[in-house]
């Protein structure tokens, strides 16, 4: 069976004046139905812009999706006619934001926002909406679901509003989720309480997701495949316990080894990635990370690595040197046994 | 009683409460309440010593260090800072105390003037207490300053929009550094920061305290992090402090309920330690500091609440030596 969602070789880019950006360049992977898949990668790293392109809500000008395709449920979506995909938006893919303040409409009821994409989408009545709105807000966890359908986004909290915002995604039973740093605004408690409500909902639901974040704990606790991106590209990808435990790509390891952790003892210094992420508009044929990587050889200045396999199947690292990475691994570990 | 035995603290905070009224009215304005802010707390920082200083938002841990800058006037308590209690001191004696206590702040970019230049932002401070009068020295100055906070000194002459967040935050950093202070309140100085960058920024943080023999209030949301700088730390909650301990302690021994809840809403980057943790999020949401609950004031979420805790406000008690919690059902 075809996976729910494939993306391959996706280009999208924008005009600045300081030159082009390829802010997406060359990315491709896919997503099983049910599953939960992770995109991870600091500011810049094209991931928010990857996830808009599949949705096809790059602003243009200035962006413009360049070549690629997406292919959904047997479907190349960026061939679709635009009234066509404006009813896979909402109804076959939701999207969850990371500001539920600005992405919701703030002079709409909530119960408004979640019964126009059902009657849009699957030509509800009114009466029929509202019944539906009010099992959805339950079953997101608000209380007193009745009065919050009339009350208006600003009277909730920044939690409410982000379980309002997911009511709105599964409101037309998509089959995929796009979630898009959704708890990165909430405070850590409400985090914990938004993300459990994602796993279980679309656990419950069979829905997939793609969760886009930078918050490596979170991968971890909630993502069974990981793509790791930087400078518009995917450096590696695997499932989460190959990403974590044997990683292969020298920035996957530089990264995993610069997050402080919650769980061990005090070190009061880090091991930082040293430099500075690339500026965009300045990326040569060569790798973008090189500047910065204590693996680089004279090669990385000239070619681009492609994105391969390194032992098990579905593990995949973009580094000519993926070898040499996984051996040093080994013998720090040795040492500091 | 929170002092380390032989060592004076540099700061000591006792009772520190902030209440801003609320009023209603626009001609005849009158004070309906108050949003307790900070709600009376007690610690002490010893010279040299990083205290971290945890809590979601609204939890009062930005007003506590507005106080201890004096940028707000505390409603009751006592600030010592170095034996003297500055809580009182009117505007035109805060000049001298200013240049002592020093401020980063979290967001990089609304923090330095957009049409200041890098070097004269770093100046501004030593041109305004008139430290150094001579322009030629006073650039050398900010120049040391730049390639200490590791910046080249060239960047003098940049804007703040030709930067990155990391360099603009090394800027913040130089700037506080500009008066020789001995201590500075670090107000999210890392959040805004990508990660690979906020290691490099919590690595040079720990080495200009060395460095300076700096001592530093630490005030964040993210746990990892404050657990890898600080010494001690201290958790708050509605304007109060539930527990404080040694870093290490505190993170592997965690005994209030909240703090509980906290940690283990933190998803650590390893599936297989997450794969085996268990998770207890707290229930509910933070409720408002205007009408806080009575007694504890976690009591409306806290899986271990009895009668009493609606009525007796819990104080801080040291439950293991350095390791004080507020709750009546630790044990």
């Amino acid at each position: 069976m075809p996976p729910l969602l494939e993306v391959r070789e996706l280009h999208t880019e924008f005009r600045t004046g300081a030159g082009i950006v390829r802010a997406v360049d060359g990315i491709s992977y896919t997503v099983e139905a049910g599953e939960t898949v992770a995109i991870v990668g600091e500011s810049g790293s094209g991931k928010s812009v990857e996830a808009l392109s599949i949705m096809r809500l790059i602003p243009n000008p200035p962006g413009r999706i360049v070549s690629g395709e997406v292919l959904f449920d047997g479907r190349d979506l960026r061939k679709l006619p635009e009234e066509e995909m404006r009813s896979v938006r909402g109804r076959d893919i939701g999207m969850v934001f990371q500001e539920p303040m600005t992405s919701l409409n703030p002079v709409l009821t909530i119960g408004r926002q979640i019964t126009e994409t059902l009657e849009q989408h699957q030509g509800a009545s009114r009466e029929d909406a509202d019944k539906r709105a009010i099992e959805l807000l339950e079953m997101v966890g608000i209380a007193d679901s009745r009065r919050r359908l009339r009350q208006y986004p600003h009277q909730l909290s920044g939690g409410m509003r982000q379980r309002v915002m997911i009511a709105v995604a599964l409101a037309c039973n998509p089959k995929l989720i796009i979630a898009d740093e959704p708890t990165t605004a909430l405070d850590v408690t409400i985090q914990a309480q938004i993300l459990e409500l994602m796993k279980s909902l679309t656990q419950k639901l069979g829905v997939a997701q793609i969760i886009i974040t930078h918050n490596l704990g979170v991968v971890a606790r909630y993502a069974s495949r990981v793509n790791v991106m930087y400078a518009g590209r995917i450096v590696e990808a695997g499932t989460a316990e190959a990403i974590y435990h044997d990683p292969r790509h020298p920035y996957t390891v530089a990264l995993l080894r610069s997050v402080p952790r919650l769980d061990q003892p005090r070190r009061a210094r880090l091991d930082p990635v040293e430099g500075s992420p690339p500026d965009l508009t300045k990326l040569d044929g060569g790798c973008a990370f090189r500047p910065r990587c204590r693996f680089a050889i004279d090669k990385c200045a000239t070619d681009y690595p492609k994105l391969e396999s390194v032992g098990e199947k579905d593990h995949l690292a973009a580094c000519f040197r993926s070898a040499e990475v996984a051996a040093a691994r080994e013998n720090t570990r040795e040492s500091a046994a | 009683m929170r002092d380390q035995p032989g060592t004076t603290p540099l700061l000591e905070v006792r009772g520190l409460a902030m209440h801003f009224p609320i009023t209603e009215g626009i001609v005849v304005s009158r004070k309906v309440g108050d949003v307790k802010a900070v709600d009376g707390i007690d610690f002490s920082i010893a010279r040299g010593e990083t205290l971290g200083l945890v809590g979601e938002s609204g939890c009062g841990k930005t007003t506590t260090g507005r106080c201890i800058l004096r940028l707000e006037k505390p409603t009751h308590g006592q600030i010592l800072y170095d034996g003297k209690d500055i809580s009182r001191l009117p505007q035109k004696e805060l000049v001298g105390l200013r240049k002592r206590m020093q401020v980063i702040f979290q967001d990089p970019y609304s923090s330095l003037n957009p049409r200041m230049k890098v070097g004269d932002i770093i100046a501004e401070p030593i041109r305004v207490h008139g430290l150094e009068a001579n322009p030629r020295r006073r650039r050398d100055k900010v120049r040391d300053l730049l390639s200490v906070c590791g910046l080249d000194p060239k960047f003098v002459d940049r804007y703040p929009h030709e930067m990155s967040g990391g360099q603009r935050q090394r800027v913040g950093i130089a700037r506080a550094l500009a008066l020789d202070p001995e201590f500075i309140v670090c107000d999210e100085a890392v959040s805004a920061l990508d990660v690979s960058i906020q290691a490099q920024v919590v690595n040079l943080l720990e080495d200009l305290r060395e460095r300076f023999n700096l001592t530093y209030l630490f005030i964040a949301h993210d746990l990892s992090v404050v657990r890898h700088l600080c010494q001690r730390v201290a958790v708050m909650y509605l304007g109060r402090i539930v527990e404080m301990a040694e870093s290490d302690e505190l993170f592997d021994h965690p005994m209030h309920p909240y703090t509980q809840a906290l940690l283990s809403a933190v998803p650590v980057p390893d599936p297989r330690v997450e794969a085996g943790r268990q998770f207890r999020p707290a229930r509910g949401e933070i409720p408002s500091p205007i009408n806080p609950p009575s007694g504890c004031v976690f009591h409306p979420r806290c899986p271990m609440a009895v009668d009493n805790c609606k009525k007796a406000r819990p104080t801080l008690r040291e439950m293991k030596p350095g390791h004080w919690v507020a709750c009546s059902e630790v044990k």
